[in-house]
């Protein structure tokens, strides 16, 4: 499967072998992932909290969207970069919109199986907003945050 | 009122450039419809029965009169000359051209307004009081919280793929008219024991194929932790909803499948993790939010006006539209002005750009410049003088906007129907103007005081037909249109759902038999009881009898 990767806020093709994959049945029945180079499978009727911090004992971790109208895997990503401080990559399995990728980059994916021919056009999806409301797994400030700042500024 | 600053604009105007971008894309032919439809259907654009509808969010549904004259404007120009207010406080536009509605968009923007999360398995408009921050009975204004969850919800990147569209009401006084109590969440603002001021959390109540009274989770939640709270709630949500079938998507579901318990458990823990994060807005930026929804700058008046009375003792038309269409304002001098959108044999909730027009002048000049939109359809003024009541109650009349009808028997809550709906099995709108028209006599409706008829063209129930004191539900029997009518429910703070009382009347019977119920609660009621407090009383038994007596 062709994927782009986030690397310094951009989406590009890598030619690099996928991880080796380890589904998280074959996980909990003792396979032990390989340093650097195993990926978890997580099934997105999976709870996060499952693998909890074990998770950094693997390189990637694919998380899916079976229909782009399934929305689990936004809350699994932000919970394995959140709550259990995963460093890995976060790759995105399924059908993914142009109009999900900076969703799902605000919520801690960095790598996506999709089409890489058009890189270009999911790149500019990336910079169809300028603020964020709220915050997420990523480095973008809260509106509120640079309101804030601003006014501090102005003091 | 809420002002955009340069990133509130930048957001939405953002928005308008992207959707441009994919409106380019399907006409040029890149995008077929089915791509086309996910991406338009997060900026409120529906294929209806005959074209598209786009629906703009109201947020809380307040307006300012620039905003009010935009949406006349809109109407005019790319649209039949009306538009239609809704329950949720929005409004829809029935026959845009697609290539038109990035303009629109564009227009909308102007004045800070979009159509973004009308539509789509995300979070909706928030939806309050319409008298928030005019009525002597709310604890607080509850706008600031709203502007807060819509800036919060706002293209939130984990809950905008939710298994079901998520609604979220607030109030902050004891009668509720926002109808908290069937929304996926409800928020109520109230006084702790300790004099705190906090929020009543409610959650899974709803309406639609499986209509439940939501149950409250949270009975105290400090302002300061909204955010992370609803946050907690719509992680649970998003992700042990259920995915599997679209009518038992909503959250109500899994609060019912789960248990109430369970569900508070599941989302305390949830809440116990992220409480501590950066997801609660600091105390300066609540406060600068706050700031734009001060009071305005009411004069200091007597409480009673001269001339108020004088206009009422000779115009009895006058007289009646402010004992039914005015409420009572916190502000010595000044009354809460309902404008009626259910003339007499009219559409519920549809307004030419006329009177949208009419409205906003009037809200310019008499009432600081502010119009709200009710969940019931109809427009208000929050604060006038009691000195214009007058002057205000003419230009209205002009208008066919004086109907003094404010929940009365013909300020019906119709859904669109099958007039325009793809979902509908059966028409609403005739029957609300046929009902409308049977007591077209304003000393029968207000003799009668208080019923609320609300109806619904199929079991999605847009029309709130199970919270109706009478509701009605159209179903299509055989390419025929039959109406269930439920009995005794309530949106407000005796929330609870109607019972459905028996078989289907058709077309031609069931006006008949609403006029025999209500003629029936006349007979019957006590001095001063309203008919839902009646139907309490005496039961389903003898309203059935009426209901069906010669049918």
């Amino acid at each position: 499967m062709p994927m782009l990767e986030l690397v310094e806020g951009k989406l590009i093709r890598v030619d690099t072998t996928p991880c080796e994959e380890i589904s998280l049945v074959v996980w909990r029945g003792g396979a032990q992932p390989e340093a650097g180079v195993s990926a978890l499978v997580l099934p997105n009727d999976a709870p996060a909290e499952d693998v909890g911090h074990e998770v950094n004992a693997f390189a990637a971790v694919v998380l899916e969207f079976p229909t782009f109208k399934d929305g689990r895997a936004y809350s699994q990503a932000r919970i394995l970069r959140e709550r259990f401080g995963y460093g890995g990559k976060i790759r995105a399995r399924g059908e993914i919109l142009r109009d999900q990728i900076a969703f799902m980059v605000r919520c801690g994916f960095d790598a996506f199986e999709m089409e890489t021919s058009k890189s270009g056009f999911y790149n500019q999806a990336l910079l169809d907003f300028s603020h964020v409301y709220q915050p997420a797994a990523d480095a973008a400030l809260p509106v509120w945050r640079q309101r804030a700042q601003r006014a501090v500024a102005a003091e | 009122m809420y002002r955009y600053d340069e990133f509130d604009a930048a957001i939405v105007y953002d928005r308008v450039k992207q959707f441009r971008g994919q409106v380019e894309r399907r006409l040029s032919g890149e995008l077929s419809e089915d791509e086309f439809k996910p991406l338009r259907l997060m900026n409120g654009l529906y294929l209806q029965l005959h074209a598209y509808m786009l629906r703009v969010a109201i947020p809380y549904g307040t307006l300012s009169s620039k905003q009010l004259r935009k949406l006349a404007h809109i109407a005019r120009k790319y649209d039949k000359g009306y538009a239609h207010f809704t329950t949720r406080q929005n409004v829809q536009y029935n026959w845009p051209a697609l290539v038109d509605v990035p303009d629109i968009l564009d227009g909308l923007s102007t004045v800070e307004m979009h159509a973004i999360q009308t539509s789509g398995n995300c979070i909706r408009n928030v939806t309050s009081d319409q008298y928030a921050g005019a009525t002597a009975e709310e604890i607080e204004d509850p706008r600031p919280w709203c502007e807060i969850i819509r800036q919060w919800s706002t293209l939130h990147p984990e809950f905008s793929f939710l298994p079901r569209k998520f609604k979220i009401a607030v109030t902050a006084s004891d009668h509720d008219r926002a109808a908290v109590r069937v929304h996926d969440i409800g928020l109520r603002l109230h006084k702790s024991l300790t004099g705190e001021v906090g929020f009543e959390v409610i959650v899974g109540g709803g309406l639609g194929r499986t209509p439940i009274i939501g149950p409250t989770i949270r009975e105290f939640l400090p302002k300061k932790h909204l955010l992370s709270y609803l946050e907690a709630i719509l992680r649970v949500y998003n992700l042990y909803g259920r995915r599997d079938n679209k009518y038992k998507a909503r959250i109500k579901i899994l609060v019912n499948a789960e248990g109430v318990d369970r569900f508070r458990e599941q989302v305390e823990q949830e809440w116990a993790l992220i409480k501590g994060s950066d997801l609660d807005l600091p105390v300066c930026e609540i406060d600068r939010i706050r700031v734009y929804f001060s009071p305005p700058v009411f004069e200091r008046l007597p409480h009673e006006s001269a001339s108020l009375k004088e206009s009422i003792q000779s115009d009895d038309g006058f007289a009646r539209w402010v004992r039914v269409n005015t409420a009572a304002h916190k502000q010595p001098g000044y009354a809460i002005v309902n404008i009626s959108l259910k003339p007499i044999g009219g559409v519920p909730g549809d307004a030419t750009d006329a009177q949208m027009e009419a409205a906003a002048d009037l809200a310019e000049r008499y009432s600081f410049d502010e119009i709200r939109v009710t969940h019931e359809q109809n427009l208000c003024l929050p604060h006038v003088k009691k000195d214009n009541l007058f002057a205000v109650w003419t230009t209205l009349k002009q208008h066919d906007l004086a109907t003094a009808n404010i929940g009365l028997v013909s300020d019906i809550i119709a859904c669109p129907g099958l007039d325009y709906c793809t979902l509908a099995n059966t028409r609403s709108i005739p029957i609300a103007q046929r009902i409308s028209e049977r007591f077209a006599d304003f000393d029968v409706q207000e003799n009668l005081g208080e019923i609320k008829v609300k109806i619904s063209g199929c079991i999605n129930a847009c029309g709130h037909h199970h919270v109706g004191h009478i509701g009605i539900l159209g179903v299509d029997k055989k390419g025929e249109e039959f109406y269930q009518v439920t009995l005794g429910g309530s949106a407000a703070e005796d929330a609870c759902l109607g019972d459905i009382v028996g078989r289907g009347l058709s077309s031609g019977e069931v006006v008949d038999a609403v006029e025999r119920l209500v003629d029936f609660y006349r007979g019957e009621r006590n001095d001063g009881e309203r008919f839902l407090d009646a139907y309490r009383r005496l039961g389903p038994g003898p309203f059935k009898e009426a209901l069906y007596a010669n049918a």
